[in-house]
């Protein structure tokens, strides 16, 4: 829902707070997102340490080294992704298209370790199945990769859009929307990487 | 100019069904949303009406058990989901933009797209009953008895699913008035200028846009549980029955504000209006809407009292719950303080506004007797709760609706109702929801518990059982007269002026039934009540431009055929997901589903709102 | 008034202390919502009437409000709610809190609900070499504090005496404890309260409140062994349940080779007053009745839907095998 209209805007509406529409509408859509997110997360939390019936728990399966490389690829998409929507607004579109596609490859690499963690749990014997670790964790993961591969048809939309000449800095607010989904996908994932990885492994901070 | 990738022709001045099919008036799309809803509320009504012939006598047969718990659960979906959110957000679709001086919402195909999904989520929800049977563990679910062990049929699967797809259309509406309410005013309409029902429709949007994420994560969870063989709710693997509580009523009790608030918003319009004063107490109405919109996310534990949360959460829930009363009641002091002094007209919607203090006043009462934990464990999920929620569900948001109707009915059609019909459903809604609902507090407080199929004459329960099912039959004859009385009217009413009440807001400015363009010329406010200062005033120069023909070319966006389309993908997708293991078939139709919205939001994100084209050359 | 106090399961005929405060609680916030009731429908009716508009109505003056009345308002329902705030807030910890505890030797109850009935355990620290499980009755000594714990074998139930104490809900997964006591001696009605599935209606039990001596020796008869029948009709009923009518894989009677928990426990099924969970009288009839066609009484109930003599047209009970049956279990008494 979060890509409707994203071409009509030559002549901004004037409105009431001076606030272009689709953002705030954006703003309204994350704010809802939040919520969704807070639902997952506070599911996971209250399961946490409720394993019955056996089966892996975090302590088995995570590995913290390899889950940070992955948060570090997407803060870097996050980075790519001001730099995207910079070049944009300076008028330089080859640039944006390089920063553009490279937001969609780290995005696409953060998926890709997605994949393999997801593959390696299963080998451990943990599916969704396998306890409430199980579902909470797939389930919470899950739709925050399916957070993310929206976004990243979202930036390729974007990329070949442009290659037809469809962004132009007067059209900014195209990519600024997308920007702010992502950047919001990406706080998501920091929250999710405290909460269910590194207090998951160290109980103790 | 940008090349449209999906070359289908737009449009363009579509008249009979496809005409309603690509509109994106706001005023078409609140008709729509209005109608279809109350004919939703109608199947409701019959679902109440077989529970209450069943309970007419002790160990009737008339119902089965198994339909009766069919019969209960989608009576109390159908008419919170299917009637009274849509009903409200007929009024919502309809008056805002004229009330805040907008030529429509923020996002006209957005809004298509929310009426036309909450369509698809109402065929999907209404036709389990064809498909095997509806769902039948309740309007709010608890686990585990929805899961597969329970309930292996698909009529939860259904109610999943339904609830789903009428969470996007909710969603997508509350977005579209947020932003529609925020930035759409016309010039001079400060916030504090904006009229009661704009209000609280700013602040149940808000409360919408925050509520709804949290029951789709529990339906997840639980679509999860029955389809992919998660533990979230199933209690052999640790689930807690209690988180889908919590999960359930962190949006359930929000909702009740979501269902309340924009009845209250109808009621601050009329009674101002039918007295010829002013609200009494703006800021404090306004404020007061937002403290109840604020408060109603602290008292969820409430619906809760007797799973044994203990002695201190019981307290914490009990005190928040009955510090909500304390806005509530101000309100209802300042309605009472409007009237006071003023010159009052007993019109059929302000006798439905006087209807709607009474009852809700007893049904707010009856609720600070549940806020009271300790006494609530022996109301709780007796007779006495379903009497309560009547007397705010329907002596409260229905009658506002009713007012609603009766209100704002010229501005929509042109032509007034009926006021002998109107006075005459009036009395026997009134008398009826009386003698239906009342009995149910001595039901319940003489130990008859809700959700029972049956009951044996040695409880003496007999009588007032009797007696609320006489009552069903004065509401049937209080709705058929009003039905016929609103299509009799809509084709030979008697014809309305711009102004039939001597309205104080923007809507009552323009034409009935109101022109495509809503306004001639945007008006620029100056004050609150701003049409009937200008009225008063004796200048009315402003006025009479917008009762003309416009001289120019208003430039309206177009017909869409995309909000439709995506919302059939939502339908076709949603019955997919129902029978995903099933068949190939059901995997199929998810597959197809989610192509149709996707390959719609494309073709719509490269759809212009404005076509050039389309409106300067032909 | 509607509400009768001597229906069975009426609040307002109230047995012991923890229904007692509820109703006094209950009286006292009823008393304050028919003043408040009173006061604003008198004023709203006089507005409506003394304000109704007349044909040469001129506008009338456009009050907009004022600040003190909305005060006043605002801090006259705040008075009303905290006088009724506070005897909640007493009664809620009163009832949670149990007077007198196993461990403080009082009896304890531990209570399991399934679809769609009741187990009952009994520890008495006045019995303690008693063990008691019964099913679908209940029994407790008058005047004393009696501690119930809740558990549920499959979905939600509610524990729900009403003239004794207001429910509490019963959970998976959860234990929850509440305490009970009759002041009383006689019969009580109880009743599941949260809906739990097809049969939710009839989920019912009894509940007797005796004098300490008489529940000593009901304690001492629950905890005894089934009797062997002497008359020939009840053994081959004994017969037919134990063998092939495999009534035993699903009962449970002590001293018998019928050990099972799935349904409720029979051993000494004709002592109690119903049958079914509290919706039939205990009689010959009824019993018989039951035995034929359970579903008809029950719809839902697991011996209905999964027992072979009612699934499997082969093995269906015929009218001696009825008769021999219910003999058997009428001497188990």
């Amino acid at each position: 829902m979060a890509n409707l209209n994203t071409t009509h805007s030559e002549h901004e509406e004037h409105t009431t707070t001076g606030l272009n529409n689709r953002k705030m509408l954006m703003w309204a859509f994350l704010g809802s997102d939040c919520m969704f997110f807070a639902a997952l997360i506070a599911t996971y939390v209250i399961y946490s340490g409720q394993i019955v019936g056996g089966g892996p728990v975090p302590e088995d399966v995570f590995s913290i080294p390899v889950t940070s490389v992955s948060t570090f690829v997407l803060l870097m998409s996050s980075m790519s992704m001001v730099l995207a929507y910079s070049a944009l607004v300076r008028g330089q579109i080859k640039n944006f298209q390089i920063w553009i596609l490279s937001t969609a490859f780290l995005g696409m690499t953060f998926i890709g370790f997605q994949v393999f963690e997801f593959r390696d749990f299963v080998l451990h014997g943990l599916t969704p199945k396998t306890n409430l670790f199980g579902s909470t964790f797939f389930v919470l993961t899950g739709f925050h990769g399916a957070h993310v591969t929206l976004g990243i048809i979202w930036l390729l939309s974007l990329y070949f859009f442009s290659l037809r000449g469809g962004v132009t800095p007067e059209r900014h607010l195209d990519v600024d929307l997308a920007a702010l989904y992502w950047h919001f996908v990406d706080v998501v994932w920091i929250v999710i990487f405290t909460v269910v990885y590194l207090l998951g492994v160290f109980p103790g901070i | 100019m940008v090349s449209i990738p999906f070359p289908v022709v737009r449009p363009l001045k579509p008249v009979g069904i496809w005409g309603w099919l690509t509109t994106i008036d706001h005023k078409k799309i609140g008709v729509l949303y209005g109608t279809t809803a109350f004919i939703l509320f109608l199947t409701g009504g019959v679902e109440a009406l077989l529970i209450r012939l069943q309970l007419a006598i002790p160990n009737n047969t008339l119902v089965a058990p198994e339909v009766y718990n069919q019969l209960f659960t989608m009576h109390g979906t159908t008419m919170i989901f299917l009637a009274i959110m849509p009903l409200g957000a007929a009024f919502f679709n309809f008056v805002i933009p004229l009330q805040i001086g907008a030529r429509d919402v923020a996002f006209p195909r957005l809004n298509a797209f929310s009426f036309w999904t909450f369509l698809a989520g109402a065929i999907i929800l209404k036709m389990s009953w064809v498909l095997g049977g509806a769902p039948n563990a309740g309007w709010f679910g608890y686990a585990p008895i929805t899961g597969k062990i329970f309930n292996l049929g698909h009529g939860i699967d259904f109610w999943i699913v339904g609830l789903q797809v009428l969470g996007v259309a909710s969603l997508a509406a509350a977005f579209n008035f947020i932003v529609t309410i925020v930035n759409m005013r016309a010039p001079g309409m400060t916030l504090m200028r904006m009229p009661i029902f704009t209000w609280m429709t700013l602040i149940t949007s808000i409360l919408l846009v925050l509520a709804f994420p949290v029951i789709t994560v529990a339906l997840i969870e639980l679509m999860f549980d029955r389809t992919f063989g998660t533990v979230f709710f199933v209690t052999s693997g640790g689930g807690d029955p209690l988180l889908w509580q919590h999960l359930f009523w962190v949006f359930g009790h929000p909702e009740v504000y979501i269902l309340i608030l924009p009845a209250m918003g109808i009621i601050s319009e009329i009674i101002p209006t039918f007295s010829r004063k002013p609200i009494f107490g703006y800021n404090v109405v306004v404020l007061s809407g937002v403290i109840i919109g604020f408060l109603g996310w602290m008292v969820w534990s409430h619906h809760m009292f007797t799973v044994g949360l203990g002695p201190i959460a019981n307290s914490i829930f009990a005190i928040t719950t009955m510090l909500i009363a304390i806005p509530t009641g101000v309100k209802i002091f300042n309605w009472i303080a409007t009237l006071w002094k003023g010159s009052i007209d007993l019109k059929s919607p302000m006798l439905y506004s006087i209807g709607f203090i009474v009852l809700f006043v007893i049904g707010g009462l009856s609720g600070t007797m549940h806020s009271s934990a300790a006494s609530d464990a022996q109301q709780q999920d007796t007779y006495f709760i379903v009497a309560h929620i009547h007397y705010v569900l329907f002596g409260g948001s229905l009658f506002a609706i009713f007012a609603g109707i009766h209100y704002w009915f010229p501005k929509v059609t042109g032509r007034l109702m009926n006021e002998l019909s109107g006075r005459i459903s009036f009395l026997l809604l009134f008398v009826g929801m009386n003698i239906t609902f009342f009995p149910m507090h001595f039901l319940g407080l003489d130990g008859m518990p809700r959700r029972t199929y049956t009951y044996s004459s040695e409880m003496g329960w007999d009588l007032w059982n009797l007696v609320a099912t006489l009552g069903v039959f004065f509401i049937i004859a209080a709705v058929l007269l009003f039905l016929h009385n609103v299509t009799r009217s809509w084709r030979k009413g008697e014809k309305a002026d711009s102004d039939p009440w001597d309205g104080r807001t923007l809507e009552w400015s323009i034409p009935s039934p109101v022109p495509e363009y809503n306004f001639v010329e945007i008006p620029i406010v100056k004050s609150r009540d701003d049409f009937w200062e200008k009225k008063r005033s004796g200048d009315t120069s402003e006025i009479e431009l917008n009762l003309r023909e416009p001289t120019g070319d208003i430039h309206l966006p177009q017909p869409s055929y995309w909000p439709a389309f995506a919302s059939l993908g939502m339908l076709i997708g949603g019955f997919g997901l129902v029978y995903l293991l099933d068949s190939m078939l059901g995997l199929l139709a998810a597959v197809v589903g989610g192509m149709i919205i996707m390959i719609s939001i494309y073709a719509w994100s490269f759809e212009p709102v404005n076509d050039p084209d389309v409106s300067g050359h032909h | 008034m509607g509400c009768t106090p001597d229906h069975p399961q009426s609040t307002f005929n109230v047995a012991g202390p923890v229904a007692e405060s509820q109703l006094t609680l209950f009286y006292w916030i009823l008393a304050a919502a028919v003043f408040v009731f009173v006061i604003v429908t008198a004023i709203l009716f006089w507005a409506v009437f003394r304000y109704r508009r007349k044909v040469d109505d001129k506008d009338p003056e456009q009050i907009h409000g004022n600040t003190k009345l909305e005060i006043a308002w605002t801090i006259l329902p705040a008075i009303i709610l905290v006088f009724v705030a506070i005897p909640t807030v007493i009664t809620i910890f009163d009832n949670a809190n149990s007077p007198c505890t196993y461990e403080e030797g009082c009896l304890e109850v531990t209570v399991e609900a399934a679809q769609w009935f009741w187990n009952f355990t009994y520890k008495d620290p006045s019995n303690p070499d008693l063990e008691v499980m019964t099913s679908n009755e209940m029994r407790i000594p008058v005047d004393e504090v009696v501690n119930i714990k809740l558990t549920s074998r499959d979905v939600l139930h509610s524990f729900w005496i009403p003239n004794i104490a207001g429910k509490l809900d019963i959970v998976p997964n959860h234990v929850n404890t509440m305490w009970i006591q009759s002041d009383i001696e006689g019969e009580f009605y109880a009743q599941c309260a949260e809906f739990c599935g097809i049969a939710h209606a009839l989920m019912s039990f009894r509940v007797y409140a005796d004098s300490r001596e008489e529940f000593n020796e009901w304690m001492k008869l629950q905890a005894t062994e089934a009797s062997i029948p002497a008359e020939p009709l009840a053994l081959e009923g004994k017969k037919l349940f134990e063998g092939e009518k495999q009534c035993y894989a699903c009962h449970k009677v002590m001293g018998t080779k019928a050990r099972s928990n799935v349904g409720p426990d029979l051993t000494h099924v004709a002592s109690r007053t119903q049958l079914a969970a509290g919706i039939l009288d205990n009689t010959q009839d009824n019993l018989r009745k039951w035995l034929e066609d359970p579903e008809s009484i029950k719809p839902g109930n697991k011996m209905a839907r999964q027992a072979t003599v009612y699934t499997d047209e082969t093995k269906k009970l015929n009218d001696p095998e009825i008769s021999a049956l219910v003999a058997y279990l009428q001497t188990l008494k």
